[in-house]
């Protein structure tokens, strides 16, 4: 039986032991060497990927980007246990999770470099696509999963959320929501510790993962960068809700390496002792020495890991500078789905006024 | 294991120690944010009941800095971090404004408005009318406010509609340093609701600051007189009109620009005399044209002053979409030359 109301479930130490759990051994019992060596693959091209947007930012070639560093273990963890048909309702901040959901690394960047407010069909990979309005998708993962429930099949829906939207009347009420009907939805939250410039604290007096046992969900309380206690929390929970017996919470904590977006400046408000100590429990890191210890990294490997990586970094660079702008008068489409005569009466005219111009000529740039 | 559950470090903020700055005592050259700064600053001197509620608006001064050292100089009692919640942000300051309190809260972008809505639209608007004067609603909503800064999707919207159409709310847009920093003053004394729109994209622009309170907020301002074309527009638009006023010179057309700073209610008596004057009408906003504020003040001006019509008015708008990708605003926003193609529309050049 799993008591849901521990203090934080850590299965991985800091120096790389694998600490031993009956209680959540069982979930996780398949992790041999090369099953931890795919999950630390795929946080290492996760994070590389985060940089490279990161550095495609700087140099113009990004709006913004979200970083998700030090997010790796709680994004790759919990996307690595679900299945294909479980449907993902993400934040702004988890490519990682797309990533492990398989979006195109393209695709990942088109909202960030402004050519779309999304990136990529929710269809394909049973992931939808950012929301920027904090909590507003915890409402819309609870709907799905209603959904799931009466098609009678045991699909899972996954919502991700920081520990700012916890204060979100749209999180709250989706927790009740979840919990009246039952519904098969886990509620991830990602603690970071900071909602761009404030401390977790003014959200919350009490441990996050408290609050989920006063709306009847029960919650778990993992070490967000130990990817084998994510893992194994995100199998229990989806096991719950296949098996009929609804909702479940996980706080992950975790940190909030990088600033909230490539907008903001975290010395502004932020100790830097807090982020020193918090790198000393890199996940990566830590998931590096148990594989160490196991026997796992070769330098074979290693290099073979970090090609990987570049290359996806590659991939990503080529894919974002050789994205195409969109056509002006895509401004106008999907809008509506059935035809709109007043919209189209705007398109008619405003390709006549870009017409008016010339072919070389482009307007907004004087006269 | 344990250290994981400790409680954040206290973050030390800068400026914590620093002298506090004085008020404006002379005209000073401000940023627009920075002059909301300065109005606030006062606003909080001269009245101990003026707090401030908002996300990030105390260490990190706001992520547009409009709040920048007023924690440090009034404290947190009086700039109020907020929990992420816009609705609790707008229903607690119902509650501090029956205690007698002045709050503004700061909005952080103009899309998150919407999770405060009903507090807005269903208790501020309508408490004074609800209680018969009892019970007034002095609060003051700060919206950073439409596009062209590339953002992500709703940090670029205009939804100032929603709330003129609100009986029990008075609306404000700036467009300058001297307006920010006066009319900022004006709507935390007022004893009405305000919504005040700031001109997000402006906010780095310089001007002029004299500390005085100025004219009326409710006064809109002809900003360059003119005889043939009135045209008019607010916030962070009124300096592209005021350029468009100056290319249309060179073509031998007079434009005179009024920037309406009041978008409820609206100044129609500046409007009426400047239409009657050069007969012609453009209105120019980012918001979407479709029950705009734009079609509400034509069809008024049209009912009252139709007979001095030379051609039918015209509006320059964002189109009726959701805010389009970065890619994509330069074809949303209107700019100098859609201004200019609606003025030449007004004048029967096209």
């Amino acid at each position: 039986m799993i008591d849901f109301s521990p203090p934080l479930v850590q299965l991985l130490s800091l120096d790389g032991e694998r600490i031993s759990r009956p209680d959540f051994d069982p979930w996780v019992s398949d992790l041999d060497g090369p099953a931890l060596l795919a999950l630390y693959r795929d946080m290492v091209v996760v994070r590389r990927i985060d940089t490279e947007a990161t550095a495609l930012q700087r140099q113009g070639e990004l709006g913004l980007w979200p970083p998700l560093l030090g997010q790796e273990a709680a994004q790759v963890g919990s996307a690595r246990a679900l299945r294909n048909d479980d449907f993902v309702f993400p934040s702004y901040r988890e490519n990682a999770v797309a990533y492990c959901r398989g979006v195109q690394l393209t695709d990942i960047v088109r909202v960030w470099r402004g050519n779309a407010q999304s990136g990529w069909d929710p269809y394909t990979v049973n992931m939808a696509t950012p929301a920027i309005i904090i909590g507003a998708q915890t409402l819309h993962a609870t709907g799905w999963a209603l959904g799931a429930q009466r098609d009678e099949v045991d699909s899972v829906a996954i919502t991700y959320f920081g520990d700012g939207a916890t204060s979100e009347g749209d999180v709250n009420e989706a927790l009740i929501f979840a919990a009246s009907f039952q519904a098969p939805v886990i509620f991830f939250c990602q603690n970071n510790h900071w909602a761009i410039s404030e401390p977790v604290g003014v959200q919350a007096h009490r441990n996050i993962a408290d609050r989920a046992p006063g709306f009847g969900i029960p919650s778990l309380r993992i070490d967000g960068n130990d990817v084998i206690a994510v893992l194994a929390a995100t199998r229990i929970a989806l096991d719950r809700a296949r098996a009929g017996d609804g909702p479940t919470f996980i706080e992950a904590v975790t940190y909030r390496m990088g600033p909230h977006t490539t907008a903001d400046d975290p010395t502004r408000y932020r100790d830097p002792a807090e982020l020193a100590e918090w790198k000393t429990r890199d996940p990566l890191v830590r998931l590096h020495r148990l594989l160490t210890k196991l026997g796992e990294i070769t330098p074979e490997v290693e290099a073979a890991t970090q090609a990987l990586a570049d290359a996806a970094a590659a991939e990503l660079r080529a894919g974002c500078i050789g994205m195409p702008d969109p056509e002006p008068l895509s401004v106008f489409d999907h809008v509506y789905a059935t035809p709109n005569a007043t919209l189209e009466r705007q398109r008619t005219d405003y390709a006549g006024y870009l017409t008016s111009f010339g072919s070389s000529d482009q307007p907004g740039e004087g006269r | 294991m344990t250290t994981l559950m400790t409680p954040s470090i206290v973050s030390t903020v800068p400026g914590l120690n620093a002298p506090q700055p004085s008020p404006l005592s002379e005209t000073t050259t401000l940023t627009v944010a920075k002059a909301i700064n300065e109005g606030l600053r006062q606003a909080m001197l001269d009245d101990p009941k003026v707090v401030l509620l908002g996300e990030d608006i105390g260490a990190l001064g706001g992520v547009f800095r409009v709040t920048s050292d007023l924690l440090a100089q009034f404290g947190a009692r009086r700039v109020i971090d907020t929990p992420l919640a816009e609705s609790a942000i707008i229903g607690t300051a119902v509650g501090l404004a029956y205690r007698g309190y002045r709050p503004v809260c700061e909005i952080q972008f103009d899309g998150f408005i919407f999770p405060g809505f009903d507090q807005i639209v269903s208790q501020v608007a309508k408490f004074h009318y609800r209680t018969q004067g009892a019970v007034r609603m002095p609060i003051t909503i700060r919206v950073p406010f439409g596009g062209g800064i590339g953002a992500a999707e709703h940090h670029s919207e205009s939804p100032e509609a929603y709330f003129t159409h609100t009986s029990g709310l008075r609306v404000i847009a700036v467009s300058n340093a001297q307006d920010a920093y006066s009319l900022i003053r004006q709507a935390i004394a007022s004893d009405d609701p305000v919504l005040y729109f700031e001109p997000k994209r402006r906010y780095h622009v310089k001007g002029e600051v004299v500390p005085e309170l100025g004219a009326p907020m409710e006064q809109a301002v002809i900003v360059r007189p003119g005889t043939d074309v009135t045209l008019l527009t607010y916030g962070a638009l009124v300096s592209t009109a005021r350029d468009a006023a100056l290319a249309a010179a060179d073509e031998g057309v007079s434009i005179e620009v009024i920037d309406l700073r009041s978008l409820s209610p609206v100044d129609y008596a500046v409007v009426e005399a400047s239409v009657r004057k050069t007969g012609r009408l453009v209105v120019t906003h980012e918001a979407a044209q479709s029950g705009g504020l734009g079609g509400e003040i034509i069809a008024t001006v049209t009912e009252r002053c139709f007979s001095y019509l030379e051609s039918a008015p015209v509006r320059v708008t964002g189109f009726d979409v959701p805010y389009p990708p970065a890619k994509l605003e330069s074809h949303h926003l209107p700019d100098l030359d859609r201004i200019l193609d609606g003025v030449d529309r007004v004048m029967g050049r096209r």
